[in-house]
């Protein structure tokens, strides 16, 4: 097991390693580069050469990559150029880094909640008018783009009924100015005790979760469903059964554990597409996240915030996945022992 | 306690040999036809497969004869006269004009009509370059295994640990001047690794197996194996993820337009394009939004319906 850890951190490092070389290159690549980005459209040659100069861009490419290396170890980015003028990269990043948290761990509720027990009941009355439904659903979820379904959201819920805010992640007319502990909203009301600051950041959060989560949960409800199914007819089930086992334990113990094996893998995999709508839900709704971030950062050309928040979710997207991976072995006794 | 397991193990082989007796490939053909034949059986009985086929039949169909169908020009400012978005006011559907104006007061059915083509396009291109993309490092890796193998699949993986939207939007960002090109390129480059992972893995489990080590035992030489044997037995479940990738496709670009890194051309209409454009008006337009989405969405499903019920067809479980 421990053999195992070891190999795959190193898969790690060495698939950081090559991806840290592929963003330095598209960094050198990116039309309008760091010289005129900086520089801006009226700039003489002359005034270009110095800035080249000054960007240390005139150097051989292989020493550039090593002073880029160098940069990246140490975390000094530069500073954001868009986003936050002025700020250095890492603490955009760092400081928008809870906001795209809450809003992650809120979509993954939403999905596994909705998803596990759907998922569950459609495969217990499979061919029903549920279990349609349920399909129909997921189809859909999969098929609509996310950001028409967070502006459906947005529109139906926000707009026109007004049950929850449009935009942000938190009110501006709040009674008083909600104080600041970890930057995870919700949490930072409960720790205060400033119960309508938190109940107002989790209204914040309700309809982007949703919009984030719909693809996780049509995912995670059609697995489930066909997991489910494959496990109920195995031979094990029958014997649990013939012993004159409750349905209860049946159900619990033998079927609901079996079928939980390709659903934590899947619901890992959904991590990336998080990852990725976050972007489309977070500009949707102005929230200020790390996907908010990423788009303002890729219409302003802000490098420097660009290339920490590409390395950044490839790093989480990697991780994520060994988690899920050894987490296996949790689940499942038999790889364990292996 | 020893000879029990030893008995278990007996019986577990036993249940093996017996288990590759039944699904024998000999089986299948004795139940008339081949592996594609005994797929159409199944299919042609799947209510989910005929309503993909007849959403896609009918979409390819509208873009074929899109300039046929298009009452209008699609660029032409036709109804300009009858737009006043100080007052909110567009085009209301009309004679002609169906579906009204747009906030440019072009004639929206027509834009609809004509942008099929575009989707199409997109979400055509996109799947073959990444299919044939994949395929090539699929092979690569497949076919030769040992160093290759690794050096292909390390190269594969760093490209699967970005989000896919992430990469694509990065790829996007290196044209100067975003172009449907660009769009197709940016998309497509995200499903090579996705196809490639698929088919070494399924050339892989080829490599193992009788006919191709019979193939390799009477000396056939390598390339004939990796293009007669291997190749063509590994094949169909990329074909369904290729039907998956085209809605995938058509999704990923809309979600590019939408981030301002697709088209701009103002002369040919896309739904994407269509649909971000109409969205920072979604407040007093709501309809201008609601028509290329919901034709992305049809699509979409469409080609995943299709993609499904073949994964069904083709799955060796359901095989009878």
């Amino acid at each position: 097991m421990l053999r195992y850890i070891v190999r795959r951190l190193i898969q790690l490092v060495v698939v950081m390693f090559v991806l840290s070389l592929l963003l330095f290159l598209w960094l050198r690549s990116l039309p309008g580069g760091p010289d005129s980005a900086i520089c801006g459209e009226r700039c003489t040659p002359d005034q270009r050469v110095a800035m080249r100069h000054a960007l240390g861009m005139d150097q051989p490419i292989w020493v550039q990559y090593f002073k880029y290396m160098g940069r990246v170890f140490t975390g000094n980015f530069g500073y954001s150029s868009g986003v936050e003028p002025g700020t250095p990269a890492i603490e955009v990043f760092l400081h928008r880094l809870p906001a795209t948290i809450e809003l992650t761990i809120g979509a993954l509720i939403f999905a596994i909640v909705l998803g596990i027990p759907l998922g569950y009941f459609a495969a217990r009355r499979k061919g029903g008018i549920f279990d349609n439904l349920g399909i129909i659903s997921s189809l859909v979820g999969i098929a609509i783009p996310v950001f028409f379904l967070a502006y459906l959201l947005k529109f139906v819920f926000a707009v026109k009924l007004g049950w929850l805010p449009d935009s942000g992640r938190q009110s501006t007319d709040l009674a008083q100015p909600a104080t600041r502990v970890t930057g995870f909203f919700v949490l930072d009301g409960l720790i205060t005790r400033e119960w309508d600051a938190s109940w107002d950041a989790f209204r914040h959060l309700i309809l982007p979760s949703i919009a984030l989560g719909t693809i996780p949960f049509a995912v995670i409800f059609r697995i489930t469903r066909s997991s489910v199914i494959d496990v109920q007819n195995e031979d094990y089930v029958r014997t649990a059964e013939a012993k004159g086992l409750t349905t209860q334990v049946i159900r619990r113990r033998h079927i609901l554990r079996n079928a939980m094996l390709p659903v934590v893998t899947v619901t890992g995999l959904q991590v990336g597409a998080l990852l990725a709508g976050a972007v489309l839900t977070e500009t949707v709704f102005a929230y200020p996240g790390l996907g908010q971030a990423t788009a303002i950062a890729f219409q302003l050309r802000d490098f420097a915030v660009l290339q920490v928040l590409v390395l950044a979710s490839a790093a989480t997207y990697t991780l994520v996945n060994l988690v899920v991976d050894l987490s296996y072995a949790l689940i499942d006794p038999r790889i364990r022992t292996r | 306690m020893v000879g029990l397991t030893k008995k278990k193990e007996r019986i577990d082989q036993l249940a093996a040999s017996s288990a590759t007796a039944v699904v024998d490939p000999t089986d299948v053909e004795s139940s008339g036809g081949s592996i594609l034949a005994d797929a159409w059986r199944r299919l042609r009985v799947s209510p989910v497969f005929w309503i993909g086929a007849v959403i896609i039949s009918v979409f390819v169909l509208i873009a074929i004869f899109a300039d046929v169908i298009a009452p209008h020009d699609p660029g032409e400012l036709l109804l300009r006269s009858q737009t006043r978005l100080a007052r909110n006011q567009l085009a209301p559907p009309q004679p002609g004009f169906p579906l009204g104006g747009d906030q440019l007061g072009r004639d929206l059915f027509s834009r609809l009509v004509i942008g099929s083509r575009q989707t199409l396009l997109v979400g055509v291109f996109a799947t073959l370059i990444g299919f044939t993309g994949g395929l090539i490092l699929g092979t690569l890796a497949g076919a030769f295994g040992g160093k290759v193998d690794t050096v292909v699949m390390r190269l594969v993986d760093v490209l699967l640990s970005i989000p896919s939207l992430l990469l694509a939007i990065s790829i996007a960002a290196l044209f100067a001047n975003p172009s449907q090109t660009s769009v197709i390129i940016a998309v497509s480059v995200v499903q090579i690794p996705v196809f490639a992972r698929l088919l070494r893995g399924q050339m892989l489990a080829q490599r193992e197996s009788d006919h191709v080590l019979a193939a390799r035992a009477l000396g056939v030489k390598r390339a004939p194996i990796v293009f007669r044997h291997m190749l063509p037995n590994s094949l169909s479940p990329v074909i369904v993820q290729a039907t998956l990738v085209v809605a995938i496709s058509i999704i990923d670009a809309a979600a590019l337009s939408f981030l301002g890194l697709g088209s701009q051309s103002v002369k040919v209409p896309e739904w994407g394009q269509m649909l971000g454009e109409a969205q920072q008006k979604i407040d007093s337009y709501p309809h201008l939004a609601f028509w290329p989405a919901g034709c992305i969405i049809v699509v979409a499903l469409g080609f995943t319906l299709l993609g499904e019920s073949l994964r069904e067809a083709l799955d060796p479980k359901n095989r009878r």
